[in-house]
């Protein structure tokens, strides 16, 4: 690791008042990205700037028909939540399956979408439910927000503050697991909102980081079951491609695991 | 010759060390014939068992002994091999392809005689040294060239000395690995330690047991050859005539009252040759299923029935399978150096590289047959490396089972179990 400056921010106004100073400053929040690529020498950013101990940061609301979780907040917190677990038990079941324990008690929701490795477990919630990434800014729906491999709508020094989730009729989440990772070789979400839409985003899969599935789409808002699937075909051009998996392997997996969300959203 | 530079990794010797590949191709040919034949892969096996030992190979292995008709038979009950065909149609009523194979390993280890070594070429004899420390005390310490690096020998070669002489474990230590004290040794590989280290130890044992009985038999004033070793002392058979053995270490060092002509002090060393490799065998049977949507394994059943003569420690015995186990899994269906076409390896990290993990592995199920090796004193036979020479070729053929395709290259990744399934 290079030498940097550690700040450890007492508000979100502070943190971004701090990222100003820096030539090249950093937002931290878990680190479970970013601290593995500063060992590696891959990142060297001037300054650290720490959120992940800003009280305005952390926490769930559940109101209405909208979830609302601060960004700072863990996966593990998001999981073990009642008011998620209840609201949308796809959302905290995503996040129980999130790399490892360790992972989940430090990873946040607000630096896996900032990040958005295109094999992550959260965007694909984000992008299937509709939710809006709210900022020290402004508020970006999903559509908006993701914009290919490691890749946000973000400007610098611009800080996720609250992902806003609108609570759905139905949801599902099915992931192959990444043998070694852990992350999404290929997971897919599919929701159906409470006005009858159907939205369905799968991560792991594309070049592109995570994307909708029209094919899958289209199926269930014709028949919400996993057997709608069973004549739909994913074409593989545009997956990605590893020693884990090859394209078309992973484009079987967005529709098996699609039919497997279908499953569990019941 | 072409010598050429490489950046790729450095390979070297790895569990098994060549056996996992021999045993491998043996029982995946073996499976492949069954199926051809449409015999039953066990009965098959049966078939062509050696019986009858020593058995000399077209190699220079001569077989000293072994039943393999007990391992495979213990491995069969175990896993309830007859009643596979219903597990197997219950699982497909639940979408899952389920399967059964069997690999039957023997191999080569506890290496090895200098001169058979020297024939194949090593530069080395694979003898091994120890030494044999009795305290003026009654402590012993045993210096050994086999050095434990989690094998476990501080305990098991503690054992032996102590169920030797009758004395507590606690009043016996293990100086290993440091070549200030210890004389020169060959080292803790190919299933070695307690086949040639341990037999090194007994018969530097039995040098210091044959100078304490001189020692205990002028003491007590009587016949060397009425000397016996009960409970940490030295008997006159047929009498209650005893004295303990720091009495007899004490008066080793004092050398007051020694018998004509003899060395103080109690400390032998002794260097042992051995005079063939241990043969360990064992039959290994693996159950699991496959999910047909994603290629994905997962374990029903793992059952071992090793024959690795005597245990000195069955715990300690268990641990080295589970390792080798796991290690065989890793092989079969996780692991791999991967390079790019540009020479980059793509598994440097364990990101990419999958080592096995806790989840990735059955509960095994061990159980031992015995046969006493017949070339050492102990009759043991090496254990550490069976478990990864002999699990891949289980593991594969119980894939290749449940998804009808005998062709499948390791490590079986879901992807490359889902393309043998689906083409």
């Amino acid at each position: 690791m290079y030498e940097t400056t550690y700040h450890r921010a007492s508000s979100i106004d502070d943190a971004v008042a701090q990222f100003a100073k820096g030539t090249d400053s950093k937002f931290l929040s878990g680190g479970q990205t970013l601290l593995p690529v500063m060992k590696q020498r891959l990142a060297a950013p001037s300054d650290v700037i720490d959120v992940a101990k800003i009280k305005d940061m952390i926490g769930i609301d559940v109101s209405g028909d909208t979830v609302t979780i601060k960004a700072a907040t863990t996966h593990y917190d998001v999981a073990q939540s009642e008011a998620v677990q209840k609201a949308i038990p796809a959302l905290a079941h995503l996040a129980s399956m999130i790399g490892d324990p360790a992972v989940r008690h430090r990873g946040t929701i607000g630096g896996s979408l900032a990040n958005n490795d295109p094999a992550a477990d959260y965007p694909a919630a984000v992008l299937a439910l509709g939710a809006v990434v709210k900022t020290n800014k402004r508020s970006i729906p999903a559509e908006d927000f993701f914009k290919g491999l490691f890749t946000t709508a973000l400007e610098d020094g611009e800080m996720i503050t609250a992902v806003s989730f609108p609570v759905p009729a139905k949801a599902g989440y099915a992931k192959m697991r990444h043998p070694a990772s852990r992350f999404a070789l290929t997971g897919v979400f599919v929701a159906k909102t409470k006005a009858g839409d159907v939205r369905v985003a799968a991560t792991g899969a594309s070049q592109s980081g995570v994307m909708r599935v029209a094919p899958i789409e289209q199926a269930l808002k014709a028949n919400w079951a996993a057997s709608a699937l069973d004549s739909v075909t994913i074409p593989a051009s545009g997956l990605l491609a590893d020693i884990h998996g090859s394209a078309d392997y992973r484009a079987n997996l967005v529709k098996v695991m699609g039919q497997r969300a279908v499953t569990a959203a019941g | 010759m072409i010598g050429v530079y490489t950046n790729t990794t450095p390979v070297d010797a790895y569990r098994g060390a060549g056996r996992p590949e021999a045993s491998y191709l043996i029982e995946r040919m073996m499976e492949t014939a069954a199926r051809q034949l449409k015999v039953d892969p066990a009965e098959l096996r049966k078939k062509n068992f050696i019986t009858a030992f020593p058995y000399q190979t077209p190699v220079i292995m001569a077989y000293d002994i072994g039943d393999f008709h007990a391992s495979i038979d213990a491995a069969m009950k175990a896993i309830d091999y007859a009643g596979f065909p219903a597990r197997k149609a219950k699982a497909k009523a639940s979408g899952k392809l389920r399967g059964i194979g069997v690999s039957c390993y023997i191999e080569a280890c506890g290496i090895a005689p200098s001169k058979a070594v020297g024939s194949l070429g090593a530069g080395v004899g694979l003898w091994e040294s120890a030494e044999i420390r009795v305290n003026p005390v009654g402590t012993i310490e045993v210096l050994t060239g086999s050095h434990s690096h989690g094998q476990g020998h501080e305990t098991t070669f503690c054992q032996i000395i102590a169920e030797r002489l009758g004395v507590p474990i606690s009043q016996v230590s293990i100086v290993h690995g440091d070549t200030d004290k210890v004389q020169f040794g060959m080292g803790t590989y190919g299933s070695r330690s307690l086949a040639v280290g341990g037999t090194a130890i007994v018969k530097a044992m039995e040098k210091v047991e044959a100078k304490a009985k001189k020692i205990a038999a002028h003491a007590l004033e009587a016949s060397e050859s009425d000397i016996v070793i009960e409970n940490g002392e030295f008997k006159v058979t047929g009498t209650d005539k005893s004295i303990a053995l720091p009495m007899v270490a004490l008066a080793a060092y004092t050398a007051h009252n020694l018998p004509d002509g003899m060395e103080p002090g109690l400390k032998e060393t002794a260097f042992y040759d051995p005079t063939n490799f241990t043969f360990p065998a064992g039959a290994y049977i693996c159950e699991l299923e496959v999910d047909p949507g994603t290629g994905k394994t997962s374990f029903v059943n793992f059952v071992a029935a090793d024959d690795f003569g005597r245990l000195i420690n069955p715990m300690i015995v268990e641990g080295q399978v589970h390792g080798g186990l796991a290690q065989g899994i890793g092989q079969a269906l996780l692991e791999g150096a991967v390079y790019d076409d540009t020479g980059q390896l793509v598994t440097a990290s364990f990101m990419d590289y999958t080592m096995p993990r806790a989840d990735d592995l059955p509960s095994f199920q061990l159980s031992h047959t015995t046969t006493l090796c017949p070339g050492n004193p102990l009759g043991v036979k090496g254990c550490g490396e069976a478990g990864a020479i002999g699990a891949s070729a289980a593991v594969i053929n119980a894939i290749t089972d449940a998804i009808g395709n005998n062709k499948l290259e390791m490590p079986a990744t879901p992807d490359r179990v889902w393309h043998a399934i689906h083409g």
